[in-house]
């Protein structure tokens, strides 16, 4: 494995190999948190998704919570497969409906941590109005979303995240659109925490879930991943381990871009990783049980 | 209780209060609202929560989450909300998540003509979501069976695991009458009882009866739902021997228990060789008419369709062997007629449809005997 991987997971040579035969076995956490007969998954060999999951297991095995507790709740996509190789909860929903289930699921069960899982064009274009009524309503819920700027299951149609002149099965002569940026839009929707990291930076990304799901309140992580098998091969942009490296190469923490000029700032083209915020505001879900005991109470 | 007077939408509201459901989620649509407002008030009385979404695809969604959280639900709309909903309808039906959909019809296609009445959506509580699944659809005729019928509506609901359509119309929903509701406390909602360890459920065994009970979520039960065909643990499947038994057990769940879903009621003449037949605001004109033509010592059956899907095959089957004639009067263009030339055959038939908005006169039903 390369050297510089191994360095940025902070482990030893041996720790970074997959063993090849009894992987699963082997972990603890994978055998408390999934469901093992389920796999292979379905995602491509070199799909950045399983390493968001890997992440997701870590955050959540981190917080200790009780699987009986969480719920995913998920679109249709690549990403929305997850839900369906973990061992919680797990509601796979319609295309883009993922946080508007999530909202009746949360509303129903408070007690419950719901993560609600999509990629970008499950998020962002059929589910973009529900992302941002969630995050106004700023509901108790996490949004893992993971962002490879592309529909890969249906094979590669240009989405709201795709980069402007990026090729697509739909943009032949490349996207004339511009993309969202999913963080800002979170935060002007009213979302009370909000990260970015990517499947290179694994540990950020284990880091900020953790964070995320602990958070009451809406809480958004922008999972940023590639797809090699339809955009990178479209856009000539190589393997999944040169994606991968792309990653590494074109981003940088919150914290070196503070360090730069105001001018480099705005010349600044790389995906920027960070926490961008973390406040509090009223949870929905305490807010109305507020409102049941005020309406009982006979104050309202 | 005592006495008082209302309009349909709110004997709706409280057929639901009634019936135990807890959480309400919807979009503002004429001539709907009155079912949302009165939930938003009393709902948190009850320890009940109201929240108005985004879209009536997301209220649709939010009501089948909050049923997976083991809370009834309901949601309430007309025309265009009711088009939104096709989605997840369809979820509904393919999970096995029960949910009560009113829709308080209104003039259509398209936006139509909000305040105007119509029974326009008859086809499409049946086949607007796309693929075959079972529904179960009733038809309120007066404001008490509006609030009867809901409450009967959660009760198939649950007891089926399947959408049950509530199907209204603008006259049922905004015509006030006095109505004398019952005791809440006397109500009784079938409830799912699991009786399995968290190690053997499955959320989609193939029961004799159809109807595997349903676990909610954060209970212990820990387990898939998805809208793609899926094996009896709710996984994803692509295997013949998934799919088949389930389209089998789900496709035939509501024939198993016709008896018990088909709501009716017949006004049997002896020797008649005519009858109304019809449902809602409609019916009211087919029991108009009726009078009139019995007045004038003619000899006429009726019957009224409380549950309009399942289609109740059997009882219009036999009224096409007792009689020559059935008249429908209905506010569209024949769309409940097509089942019933379907079962009788279209020489038996008189279509008195009208699609304008205006209701179908008693005349207009009397001069069908002659025509």
């Amino acid at each position: 494995m390369d050297d510089t991987i191994l360095e940025a997971h902070s482990l030893e040579a041996g720790e970074g190999l997959i063993p090849q035969a009894n992987w699963l076995e082997l972990s603890e956490t994978l055998q408390k948190l999934s469901k093992k007969r389920k796999f292979p998954s379905i995602w491509c060999s070199g799909c950045g998704i399983g390493i968001v999951m890997g992440a997701l297991i870590r955050a959540i095995d981190h917080l200790g919570l009780d699987n009986d507790k969480v719920a995913l709740v998920a679109g249709i996509g690549c990403t929305a497969r997850m839900p369906g190789y973990l061992d919680f909860n797990t509601l796979h929903t319609t295309h883009g409906r993922a946080l508007a289930f999530a909202t009746g699921l949360k509303i129903a069960r408070p007690d419950l941590k719901i993560i609600a899982i999509m990629g970008d064009g499950d998020a962002l274009a059929i589910g973009g109005n529900h992302f941002i009524h969630a995050a106004r309503r700023n509901l108790g819920i996490t949004a893992l979303v993971v962002n490879n700027a592309i529909y890969g299951m249906t094979g590669g149609q240009y989405s709201p995240t795709t980069p402007l002149g990026g090729r697509a099965t739909t943009a032949p002569y490349g996207n004339v659109e511009p993309p969202f940026p999913i963080c800002d839009l979170a935060i002007a929707a009213g979302a009370t925490y909000v990260a970015r990291s990517t499947v290179y930076h694994a540990l950020e990304l284990d880091k900020y879930l953790a964070e995320a799901i602990s958070k009451d309140g809406f809480s958004v992580v922008e999972a940023v991943s590639y797809c090699h098998t339809t955009y990178g091969r479209l856009n000539k942009l190589g393997t999944a381990a040169d994606m991968m490296r792309a990653l590494k190469d074109n981003s940088i923490p919150q914290s070196a871009l503070d360090r730069l000029t105001p001018e480099e700032k705005t010349a600044n083209t790389k995906i920027v990783r960070g926490k961008f915020i973390d406040i509090q505001r009223p949870q929905y879900t305490q807010v109305y049980s507020d409102l049941i005991t005020r309406v009982q109470g006979g104050e309202l | 209780m005592a006495v008082k007077l209302m309009q349909g939408n709110d004997a709706i509201g409280w057929g639901a209060i009634a019936a135990g459901c807890r959480f309400y989620a919807g979009y503002p649509i004429t001539p709907s609202t009155e079912v949302a407002e009165i939930l938003s008030r009393e709902l948190p009385k009850v320890g009940g929560k109201f929240i108005q979404m985004e879209d009536e695809i997301a209220s649709m969604a939010a009501i089948i989450g909050a049923r997976v959280g083991g809370i009834k639900s309901m949601t309430a709309t007309s025309g265009p909300g009711f088009s939104l909903m096709m989605e997840n309808i369809g979820y509904a039906a393919m999970t096995e998540i029960p949910c009560v959909v009113v829709n308080v019809q209104r003039l259509g296609p398209s936006t139509g003509q909000p305040t105007a009445a119509s029974q326009g959506d008859v086809m499409q509580a049946r086949w607007g979501t796309h693929g075959d699944h079972p529904i179960i659809s009733l038809s309120p005729i007066s404001v008490r069976q509006c609030f009867d019928l809901t409450v009967k509506a959660f009760d198939l609901s649950e007891k089926y695991r399947t959408p049950v359509i509530l199907l209204a119309d603008e006259i049922i929903g905004h015509m006030r009458e006095p109505v004398d509701l019952p005791d809440f406390k006397t109500i009784k909602i079938f409830e799912h009882k699991v009786s399995e360890s968290p190690a053997t459920y499955k959320a989609y065994r193939n029961t004799p009866d159809g109807v595997p009970p349903l676990a909610p979520f954060g209970t212990g039960y820990r387990y898939h739902i998805t809208g793609l065909f899926h094996d009896q643990d709710g996984f994803p499947t692509q295997r013949m021997e998934d799919i088949d038994p389930w389209l089998e057990r789900v496709n035939t769940k509501l024939d198993k228990h016709i008896d018990d879903i088909t709501l009716l009621e017949e006004d049997v003449q002896s020797g008649a060789k005519v009858a109304f037949l019809s449902y809602g605001a409609s019916a009211r004109t087919a029991r108009h008419a009726l009078k009139m033509a019995r007045a004038q010592g003619k000899k006429v059956d009726m019957l009224t369709l409380y549950t309009i899907w399942p289609f109740p095959e059997k009882q219009v089957e036999a009224l096409g062997e007792r009689v020559d004639r059935i008249i429908i009067p209905e506010m569209n263009l024949g769309q409940l007629a097509y089942e019933v030339e379907r079962m009788v055959g279209r020489k038996k038939v008189r279509r008195v449809g009208r699609a304008n908005g205006e209701m179908v006169t008693p005349q207009m039903v009397l001069d069908a005997m002659e025509a």
